[in-house]
């Protein structure tokens, strides 16, 4: 349905890029506060992984035996693990590292997955066969299982974690970023870009690329949340980092062997921090897409 | 307590008591809608009146608010809007103020509707017959057992041939206008009172437009029903409609019979719309109102002299239509300059998709219709297009134009054939190297839809500048400074005011957007432009400005245009010769005024037939 509405011809070109950007961002989230929480969330992030290491209480590797397995108390607020550590410094240091395999693997999916599935949507034929089947390949292995070989085949890094979290979450990419490349292959402003003397690949990352930006975002931060899950999953059964390396993933896997005898503190406070950050970037995403997409400007 | 309501509302005097009595009345209506920018009156005080058997025409550009009170009258608004005032009777209902409930129960069986895009309007994955069957069932009109054979009769009534077998297809077996009867057949299944046709034939061919057309008359005729036909054709409504209101910006502006609204239209937006619309006759500059002259790029004085005819040719168009409007006509204006671009003998084959081959319909018990392997879409096509002329490519949907233009265009590759432009035979080379050809920014191309033809994360103005940017080495640009300075200039020559330049397409019009594509198309001075309906998307007084600017742009460039469309009145505007195409063949060839007055081949009579011609 169209909607006359001349009263909002005038008041948007006079905005400049950055100011219009950030009242649209402050528009996005008053419209939808579950937005802004989950901005406020991700910021808690980033504040923990940036300065988390130089205002922690304790040295997060500092073991002191004789305050071991203590309670969260004033002292400690998370309480302390098996040899005296404070669980609080761990847990917000680890967020640097988590977060870190969790960007850094998305970063290399987006290039890798992103470009290929545009080009298998955008050039088709032969590029779409090779493309499809890679992905198909990938997505007949029980995902975190080809995770496990891939670093345990590898070598036991931080950098393969980051691989393997990349691997396999290149089909999702590749599916996203063909169905909307093949959605505007045909539109008319690809044409008019051919006719301009533009070649496919500055086509496909002048005018598709941007266009498909905006979905991509959602899938990005969808994917970081489980990157996380990941990475945190290998450490979990011993791969990847390795202790005492503070890290949610093998915190939680050395505190379960003490929930059984009481000790419930060492498992459950990273575990939290696990849900915290995959919850936040699950929320961000929606409010990431709005806020980028210039169709919602109006 | 709301059937208690309900009661009294079912008991107040039925239609066929009240006689001749008005069946819909709307008083003072008054639609808001709540956006971000806070509260949109969509539409404004408005009054209508719809008798028993009487056919109104609503007609309005977009954004008139034509769309929303029809959507207001069935309560059927989105959840933003709200009937802030007024009343609606429907045949002493209370529809303002009704439940749920009534309306669920008014909908489809006293007041039912036809949108615009009849595939959209159907369930894809079900047979047309168990539609129809669905809605039939659903208003008690039919039982299970004699479902079927109610079908098949109200299939032969909208004529569908053979409606024991076309029960059994599915929306997208049949054609557009096959699928609008079947629309049709649907809102009419439970003999409504009211029929709601929201711009039923855009987006149809002429020749079905009118069969579709003809059908809702005769059948709204035949039972008594009243029709409100919703319309941006103003032509349209005169022709089919007994009494045509027209509204602009969500307001009432005029009330009269059909008749009357051609003759002696009263208010200034109507008289507006009258003159916009194409019709036979008349020059392209008689479209614009007549104080506002054609919209000049540049000073008089330097237009480029050879056109001088074609000026002359304007001016005395402007002058007071004498009664017999009689300007030069287009043909006898010259054909100037040597062959631009010829075309010869060419050939565009396709291998058949989708039908249903071997084991399917073999498992599904039916045969496969025999066709052939090939489809030709272009079959042997033959023409020339002279320097500083515009000729036209007329035909109906699915008759090769847009294909023989893509691959004028070399977009895509001709299966046999040759293309000669400028002496250079293009047609050698393959469409893929054709991005990089010299040749390239001689040939350019004004697309159909200005929405779809703009990236939305592009300004305009870096959807002008992409051409020069990537082929503009001729004019030597440096830096940003000078890029802006040339976009401007373009923009001043298609007419699109500098401060939308660095909108995005959203924030534009359609009108600002066809612009925004003009001036695209012009940057590289090309010296053949492809226009491919470039008005079918926009407003009949856009379009009458946009074919005005593009005669312009024309006389002052000097290029020539392939004009792309299934409109004859509108190709007759713009263009000195006329080809007329059929099933990738041409039909007819001649100038301008031959084909439309004289024309020679039956087809062609057809479909000058099937344009709705205002009683003038």
């Amino acid at each position: 349905m169209t909607l006359a509405n001349p009263a909002d011809r005038g008041s948007a070109s006079s905005s400049s890029g950055l100011a219009a950007t950030l009242r649209h961002a402050k528009y996005v989230i008053s419209e939808n506060p579950v937005t802004g929480l989950a901005f406020g969330m991700f910021l808690v992030l980033i504040v923990a992984a940036a300065i988390g290491p130089y205002i922690v209480p304790y040295d997060p590797l500092a073991s002191d035996t004789k305050a071991a397995l203590q309670a969260p108390s004033w002292a400690h607020w998370f309480g302390t693990d098996q040899l005296g550590r404070d669980m609080f410094s761990r847990v917000i240091v680890a967020t640097r590292l988590d977060m870190g395999i969790a960007i850094f693997s998305v970063a290399l999916v987006f290039a890798a997955g992103g470009i290929a599935g545009i080009a298998a949507g955008f050039f088709g034929g032969w590029t779409d066969r090779i493309v499809g089947r890679i992905s198909d390949t990938i997505m007949a292995f029980p995902l975190f299982v080809l995770a496990m070989g891939i670093v345990a085949a590898l070598g036991n890094t931080v950098t393969n974690i980051v691989i393997a979290t990349a691997i396999i979450n290149f089909p999702l990419y590749v599916r996203v970023a063909r169905a909307e490349a093949a959605i505007r292959r045909q539109s008319g402003f690809i044409q008019a870009a051919r006719l301009t003397g533009n070649s496919e690949w500055r086509i496909l990352l002048t005018q598709i690329l941007p266009n498909i930006l905006p979905i991509m975002m959602v899938q990005m931060s969808l994917t970081m949340g489980y990157a996380i899950l990941n990475a945190a999953g290998l450490s979990f059964i011993g791969l990847g980092v390795r202790p005492p390396t503070p890290e949610w993933g093998i915190m939680v896997a050395e505190g379960s062997a003490f929930i059984v005898s009481g000790e419930w503190w060492i498992a459950l406070f990273p575990g939290l921090a696990l849900m915290f950050a995959v919850f936040c970037f699950n929320l961000l995403g929606d409010g990431l897409r709005d806020i980028v997409d210039p169709q919602r400007r109006t | 307590m709301h059937g208690v309501i309900d009661m009294t509302q079912a008991t107040t005097p039925t239609p066929a008591e009240e006689a001749r009595g008005p069946l819909l009345e709307v008083h003072h209506l008054t639609v808001e809608f709540a956006t971000r920018k806070g509260i949109v009156t969509a539409v404004k005080q408005v009054d209508l009146t719809v008798r028993k058997g009487e056919t109104l025409g609503i007609v309005g550009e977009s954004g008139s608010g034509k769309s929303v009170t029809s959507y207001t009258l069935m309560r059927i608004l989105d959840r933003a809007g709200r009937i802030a005032e007024g009343t609606i009777t429907f045949s002493g209902i209370d529809v303002a103020n009704a439940t749920e409930r009534t309306m669920r129960d008014l909908r489809g069986r006293e007041i039912s509707m036809i949108f615009q895009n009849p595939r959209a309007a159907l369930n894809p994955i079900r047979k047309v017959g168990d539609q129809i069957g669905d809605v039939l069932l659903h208003h008690l009109q039919a039982e299970p057992r004699n479902v079927k054979a109610k079908v098949i009769e109200i299939l032969e009534q909208v004529r569908i041939a053979r409606p024991q077998e076309r029960y059994h297809a599915y929306p997208f077996e049949l054609s557009g206008g096959m699928c609008q009867r079947i629309v049709i057949a649907l809102a009419l299944a439970c003999q409504p009172q009211l029929l709601i046709a929201d711009e039923p034939t855009t987006g149809l061919d002429v020749t079905t437009q009118k069969a579709v057309m003809d059908l809702v008359t005769e059948l709204t005729r035949a039972r008594g029903m009243s029709t409100i036909l919703i319309t941006h054709d103003l032509g349209l409504a005169a022709t089919y409609c007994d009494t045509v209101v027209v509204m602009e910006k969500g307001k009432v502006v005029e009330t009269a019979p059909a008749e009357q609204i051609f003759r002696a239209p009263q208010h200034p937006y109507t008289q507006k719309l009258v003159r916009a619309t194409p019709r036979p006759g008349i020059a392209l500059s008689d479209l614009l109102p007549e104080v506002a002259v054609v919209p000049s790029p540049l000073p008089e004085g330097e237009r480029s002299a050879p056109l001088a005819a074609g000026e002359g040719a304007q001016a005395s168009s402007q002058m007071p239509a004498p009664p017999h409007p009689d300007p030069l006509p287009r043909g006898e204006r010259g054909l100037p300059g040597a062959p631009l671009l010829k075309v010869e003998n060419l050939l565009k084959e396709y291998p058949r998709q989708g039908v249903p081959m071997g084991f399917f319909a073999g498992l599904m018990g039916k045969k496969a219709p025999p066709e052939e392997a090939i489809f030709r879409a272009v079959d042997g096509l033959s023409f020339e297009v002279n320097k500083g002329e515009s000729v036209g490519l007329v035909g109906e949907s699915g008759c090769g134009k847009s294909t023989t233009s893509t691959i004028v265009m070399r977009l895509i590759d001709a299966t046999s054939g040759k293309i000669t432009f400028d002496g250079m035979d293009i047609g050698a080379i393959p469409a893929k190297e054709f991005a990089h050809h010299p040749m390239r920014r001689r040939i350019q191309m004004v697309f159909q839809d200005p929405t779809d033809s703009l990236n939305p994360r592009y300004t305009a103005a870096r959807a002008i500048a992409d051409p020069l940017l990537r082929m503009g080495e001729q004019f030597g640009i440096r830096g940003a400074a000078q890029m802006r300075a040339k976009v401007e200039e373009l923009a001043t020559m298609a007419g699109l005011p500098l401060d939308l330049l660095d909108r995005f397409p959203h924030q534009l019009s359609g009108g600002q957007k066809a612009r925004v594509g003009i001036a695209r198309a012009i940057a590289l001075k090309p010296d053949l432009v492809i226009l491919d309906e470039p008005t079918a998307a926009l407003d009949v007084s856009v379009q009458a400005v946009v074919l005005n600017l593009l005669e312009e742009l024309k006389q002052t460039l000097g290029m020539s245009y392939l004009f792309v469309s299934h409109d004859l009145h509108v190709v007759r505007l713009l263009c000195d010769r006329v080809i007329v195409m059929r099933q990738g063949k041409m039909v007819e060839e001649g100038t301008s005024e031959q084909v439309l007055e004289a024309p020679k081949a039956a087809y062609t009579r057809e479909l000058i037939a099937a344009i709705p011609h205002p009683p003038v």
